[in-house]
């Protein structure tokens, strides 16, 4: 059942200078699949997380997102995923409706569709009060469910959510996991991080990577089995040592390897 | 001589940041602001560290007022703002030297002070710190906010976006400097380190929904909470919200934390309802609230 991954990782590489960012990586991640991409600050994870949409060339490995090449089609990649970060999100200068129409555009979708997509996404998150105010004064939460949304316009097979959720009070982060599980229900493929750790126990399956590597891969409720403890939170701690004082070389200072 | 402060009040234009704000800080205490982004927290540090002039109120802080006493309470604070304010193109000890001289220090007088933060960056004291991690950025500004030996610390979100091994460590460091004796001010947007402060501060929209200790908070809680969980947590979390009965439904790690309107909660129907929903291996308990269900409570 290959054609029932949409990630497929196979040693994945990625070093600067005398320094390995992501050390030989391999995992897959199924249509639907909600998979938590875990980690300590520093581990590699970003690095990793660029190599996959398209924005970063690996030094050795394979993978495949969506079907295309992350070598030779990071354009078909970027047109067939979402990405939402906390710190690349909307734009404030622009109004709620204008951030539609402008990343609809972006994804390349008609004129008619944008504008049936927009009276949906608006009526569906309760925006019809402040459809045309601008997104800077909107509150933190209502920005992060909005730029979830938009990732999604264009019905992308994956959704890249790195720390989506950050900052957020607890009540609307609750609401943008219910959004979360409503996608994957429909067949979106939610590639996540974060570090509250009772998010990771929301996941189907998390990895945690340690220094480069993958140090743990499986459902939650086995990770805390082969740890022998009771929240992802222990797993975390149990695996995530502190980091040694070992400083990631300044990526301008060493050679990309491309 | 803690930290004081009475009827607080600051709007920006139309934005009301915080209003009517009151709570004191005892002398040598852990109080955590607990609240997520745009709850007021920051405004609350900058009027206490005299960067802002509220419209309303007063504040004191080691003793000394916040608008008439501002010089002598600058000598007398450290502060570690949300933002990394340190300068870049100076090296981890330029940057200590730096601090240090403008308070009228220097590094040896207060290192015993700082040590045990300093030394895990002190291998690297010559590189600059913009080219630092943000575990170790976030470890040089701790020791710059210290090294005058204050009494009174602020900490803005020192722990925002750090993840749980390098949070553990973070807050082991704020109650060893809390056993010399300096009063500490921290927020936080995770509720967990809520439980790691003496007393705490709920606060959302610029008012405080409650403040005591985290464990007086958590057994106010008016409600007995049931964790519930079956296989498939999406059709769970939906099937909670259309039950007849239902008070509140939040997903909580494995489980759902449920509420019931009822004074007298029956669990075999709820049991029978989850089953002609489709759902199977459903589990149904009690369980203790902590500080996110009080605070989502009191935010309702």
């Amino acid at each position: 059942m290959k054609e029932e991954n949409v990630i497929e990782v196979n040693q994945l590489t990625k070093t600067f200078g005398d320094f390995t960012a992501v050390n030989t990586i391999s995992f897959e991640v199924k249509k639907g699949e909600i998979f938590g991409f875990l980690g300590a600050n520093g581990a590699g994870k970003t690095t990793a997380m660029k190599m996959l949409i398209g924005i970063s060339k690996p030094c050795s490995g394979e993978a495949t997102v969506a079907g295309f090449d992350v070598y030779s089609q990071p354009e078909s990649i970027k047109k067939n995923i979402g990405y939402m970060s906390q710190k690349f999100a909307l734009y404030d200068d622009l109004t709620v409706k204008e951030n539609i129409t402008f990343f609809g555009g972006i994804y390349g979708l008609p004129r008619k569709k944008i504008r049936e997509k927009r009276e949906h996404l608006i009526s569906e998150l309760g925006l019809e009060n402040i459809s045309n105010k601008l997104v800077g004064s909107l509150p933190l939460g209502w920005k992060q469910k909005l730029s979830f949304s938009v990732s999604l316009l264009h019905d992308p097979k994956i959704v890249f959510l790195d720390e989506p959720t950050g900052g957020v009070d607890p009540i609307t982060r609750r609401q943008f996991w219910e959004m979360i599980y409503k996608a994957a229900d429909q067949g979106t493929t939610i590639f996540v991080t974060t570090h509250y750790m009772d998010e990771a126990e929301y996941c189907d399956r998390v990895s945690i990577m340690v220094e480069g590597k993958i140090e743990a891969l499986d459902t939650p409720k086995k990770l805390k089995e082969q740890f022998k403890v009771d929240s992802m939170n222990d797993v975390f701690l149990k695996l995530a040592r502190i980091p040694s004082p070992t400083l990631p070389k300044g990526k301008g200072e060493n050679a990309d390897c491309n | 001589m803690g930290i004081s402060l009475s009827n607080i009040s600051k709007s920006y234009k139309k934005v009301k940041a915080v209003q009517d704000i009151s709570f004191d800080v005892n002398p040598g205490e852990l109080f955590g602001l607990i609240g997520p982004d745009g709850a007021g927290k920051t405004t609350i540090f900058r009027i206490l560290t005299t960067l802002l002039i509220p419209d309303k109120g007063t504040a004191t802080v080691a003793g000394f007022d916040v608008v008439k006493d501002f010089k002598a309470i600058r000598k007398a604070v450290g502060y570690m703002p949300g933002r990394f304010s340190l300068y870049q193109d100076l090296t981890v000890e330029e940057n200590l030297t730096f601090f240090a001289t403008i308070f009228g220090t220097t590094i040896e007088e207060n290192y015993d002070l700082i040590e045990d933060i300093y030394v895990q960056i002190e291998p690297f004291k010559d590189r600059r710190a913009g080219k630092l991690s943000g575990g170790m950025k976030q470890k040089l500004a701790l020791s710059c906010a210290l090294i005058h030996k204050p009494t009174v610390l602020f900490l803005d979100e020192p722990t925002t976006g750090v993840d749980p091994v390098s949070r553990k460590e973070f807050w082991e460091m704020l109650k060893r400097l809390q056993k010399k004796g300096i009063t500490i001010l921290v927020s936080t947007p995770y509720m967990d380190e809520a439980a790691l402060c003496d007393r705490i501060a709920l606060i959302q929209d610029g008012e405080i929904l409650e403040i005591d200790t985290p464990e007086a908070i958590v057994s106010q809680f008016p409600k007995t909470i049931y964790n519930v969980g079956a296989d498939n947590m999406y059709k769970l979390i939906q099937s909670l919200q259309q039950y007849e009965h239902v008070y509140s439904v939040f997903p909580f790690g494995e489980f759902v934390h449920y509420t019931d309107k009822r004074d007298s909660f029956e669990m075999a129907d709820l049991q029978s309802y989850l089953e002609k929903e489709g759902l199977t291996a459903i589990h149904i308990e009690s369980t203790k609230a902590n500080i996110e269900d009080a605070f989502m409570e009191l935010a309702r």
